[in-house]
């Protein structure tokens, strides 16, 4: 699904990206883990296409997109979920959502209805569809960021520490609901996390330190050790 | 002195509401990229002398069809001076984003161009520049088919470029020379040209003890109709939607999968249009001069100021304070109402013409803008740094 080779990635003079070879199969869910600071958010943002890698490449079902804009790899099926969610702050909950429907390839399909599989998702949302998203509170902009992503049918999503700064009742239910979408509707995962027990439902993990993958393997091998190492718990 | 005061307001929010239509367009430009537009003011002019063209050709067809040429003229300058802004976005604007000082100079720049421009076009100019965008933009359209095109790229723009440049003026030198003056006598030339308001629009309509002209009327009901559509077009359309995502998230809005250039290209073609509805109407209160932009840049853009960035509201409000308190002060009426009080009346007497009153309002303006600096409608909260 997605292959990331060799990939260097600077701001500015500092070298953040030090040859980075990452896989994600289809229909896999694969973990990024490391402490804060190590570069994970600048690897996705590099996969989404808002910083420009100096070497390397990066390809989505075996075409290379390093050429392509964020709103072109959108469209290609990458669903994205930032750190810090994004939600569109002065445009309703409604909005938002409509929004994420841009990235439907083809503009046919486009309604201004929401699916009810949203809402069997997030529930909290269907209350709330005339609310600003700037209003909502940080767990229900962090399930309105997800369902905006699903909104259109990615083929890969990628969520950046879905789980941060929100309070335990909510985590749980942001991971069951992520385990659902995997579940339903076969979608590959990329997920950088912080949190083992959600670190734990990946099938695959990837260790990051000062920039550079450094280990990597199932998630029912990753040991008490390696976490120790990588998690910033 | 009632009268008086309901005369200055009358005539405040007429000159407030051509000072809100001129904006529109800067303010949308300006909240959703950041993008300081000195050209927008040249964009007006480029809409008045569209109005001045459509007012000949109907003057031609002359007997009802003139009366009627003024909606033509609205439409033909908002597509003109759209069609012009999306040219200047795709050709200079869009490498600028981001680096506003540079804007600010390239646009200033366009202002220059456009202002000789309106001074010297004649046929062979125009015959030249089409024939060059023929020639060079046709070649790179047939080129780029090949499949090599990237790598020959450069080499065709080196080839093409003073080719087709150069084709174009020996065509255009032989014309003048064949044809003389009737090609190379310039369309406008330097001087001011006039608009004459078509018969149903001249005259005023009495309120009390003075005339409100249905000239400026007809600018008033022209400017809620642009702020009604351009609010419904904000908030009812798919694109107007986009458009303000844009404005408040701009990369996250593209991971979106929102075709950000086209947004921009959108948002700068809308502005521009606005420009040259603006530049329609200004052309009907008086003479139109390739400095006819120059008069109005300075006014919009205090107008963006004291509005606050990416707000319709402000602006609306901002126009119609600055135009009241302009007309106010500088027709005199305050100083009228201030007899009474000697030293008060003395002031405002001293501030009661044109230019003195834009000064005192600039002064105003520079005092507020220490108490407000993000303008009357400030964006609140979390949303401005995002
Ligand atoms: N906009 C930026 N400009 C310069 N350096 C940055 C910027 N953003 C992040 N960095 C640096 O890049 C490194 C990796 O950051 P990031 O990818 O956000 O880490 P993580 O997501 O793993 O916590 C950090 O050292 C950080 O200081
Ligand atoms: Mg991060």
């Amino acid at each position: 699904m997605l292959k990331v080779s060799d990939l260097n990635v600077y701001y500015g003079e500092s070298h953040i990206l030090r040859n980075v070879d990452m896989t994600v199969h289809p229909g896999k869910m694969v973990c990024l883990i490391g402490r804060n600071g190590v570069g994970k958010t600048t690897l996705l943002k590099s996969i989404m296409g808002l910083l420009k890698p100096r070497s390397g490449s990066i390809e989505l079902t075996g075409i290379p997109i390093l050429g392509k804009s964020p709103d072109q790899r959108a469209r290609m099926g990458i669903g994205y979920v930032p750190q810090g969610r994004e939600v569109i702050p002065r445009l309703t909950v409604k909005e938002n959502l409509i929004l994420g429907m841009e990235a439907l390839p083809d503009r046919k399909s486009k309604t201004q209805d929401i699916p009810d599989e949203i809402f069997d998702l997030f529930p909290v949302l269907k209350t709330m569809l005339w609310r600003l998203g700037g209003d909502l509170s940080g767990g229900q902009q962090q399930q309105l960021a997800i369902a905006r992503a699903l909104m259109g049918r990615p083929r890969l999503l990628v969520l950046d520490e879905p789980t941060e700064g929100i309070q335990p009742s909510i985590i749980l239910e942001i991971e069951a609901a992520v385990r659902r979408i995997v579940a339903t509707t076969g979608v590959s995962v990329l997920l950088v996390e912080q949190h083992l027990h959600f670190v734990r439902q990946a099938d695959w993990y990837y260790a990051m330190q000062k920039g550079g993958i450094v280990a990597s393997g199932s998630t029912r091998e990753l040991s008490n050790e390696v976490v120790q190492r990588f998690l910033a718990v | 002195m009632l009268s008086g005061l309901l005369d200055g307001i009358f005539s405040g929010i007429s000159i407030g509401s051509v000072l809100l239509l001129a904006a529109l367009g800067l303010a949308i430009v300006f909240g959703l990229m950041g993008v300081i537009n000195m050209a927008h003011g040249e964009l007006m002019m480029l809409g008045a002398y569209t109005t001045f063209m459509v007012q000949n050709v109907f003057k031609s067809f002359g007997g009802a069809w003139f009366e009627l040429y003024i909606f033509f003229a609205l439409i033909a300058a908002f597509v003109v001076t759209a069609l012009f802004g999306l040219v200047l976005e795709r050709g200079v604007i869009r490498y600028l984003y981001g680096r506003p000082l540079e804007t600010l100079l390239a646009t200033w720049g366009v202002s220059l161009i456009l202002q000789q421009f309106v001074r010297s076009v004649s046929w062979v100019l125009v015959i030249g520049i089409v024939l060059f965008c023929l020639l060079f933009f046709g070649a790179l359209k047939l080129l780029s088919r090949r499949p090599d095109f990237d790598r020959i790229r450069n080499w065709v723009i080196a080839i093409m470029l003073p080719l087709s440049a150069a084709i174009a003026l020996v065509t255009g030198i032989v014309v003048g020379q064949v044809y003389k003056l009737t090609v190379t006598k310039p369309w406008f030339g330097a001087q001011n040209v006039d608009v004459t308001a078509p018969k149903w629009l001249r005259g005023g309509l009495p309120i009390g003890g003075f005339q409100l002209s249905y000239v400026r009327i007809f600018i008033m009901v022209l400017t809620i109709a642009c702020v009604v559509a351009i609010y419904l077009f904000l908030n009812r359309s798919t694109w107007g939607l986009r458009m303000r995502s844009v404005t408040q998230n701009r990369s996250m809005s593209a991971c979106l999968g929102i075709p950000t250039q086209k947004v921009d290209a959108l948002t700068f073609a809308i502005g521009s249009g606005l420009a040259g509805i603006a530049g329609c109407a200004v052309s009907l209160l008086g003479s139109v001069g390739p400095n006819t932009g120059q008069n109005y840049i300075v006014d919009t853009f205090m107008v963006v100021v004291v509005g606050g960035v990416g707000k319709l509201v402000g602006s609306i409000v901002a126009a119609l304070v600055i135009g009241t308190t302009t007309y106010l002060i500088g027709s005199g009426v305050l100083a009228n109402l201030l007899a009474p009080i000697q030293p008060l009346a003395d002031f405002f007497t001293f501030f009661a013409t044109t230019s003195m009153a834009k000064v005192l309002v600039f002064a105003l303006i520079i005092v507020f803008l220490q108490f407000r600096p993000a303008g009357l409608f400030p964006q609140k909260g979390r949303t401005v740094d995002a």
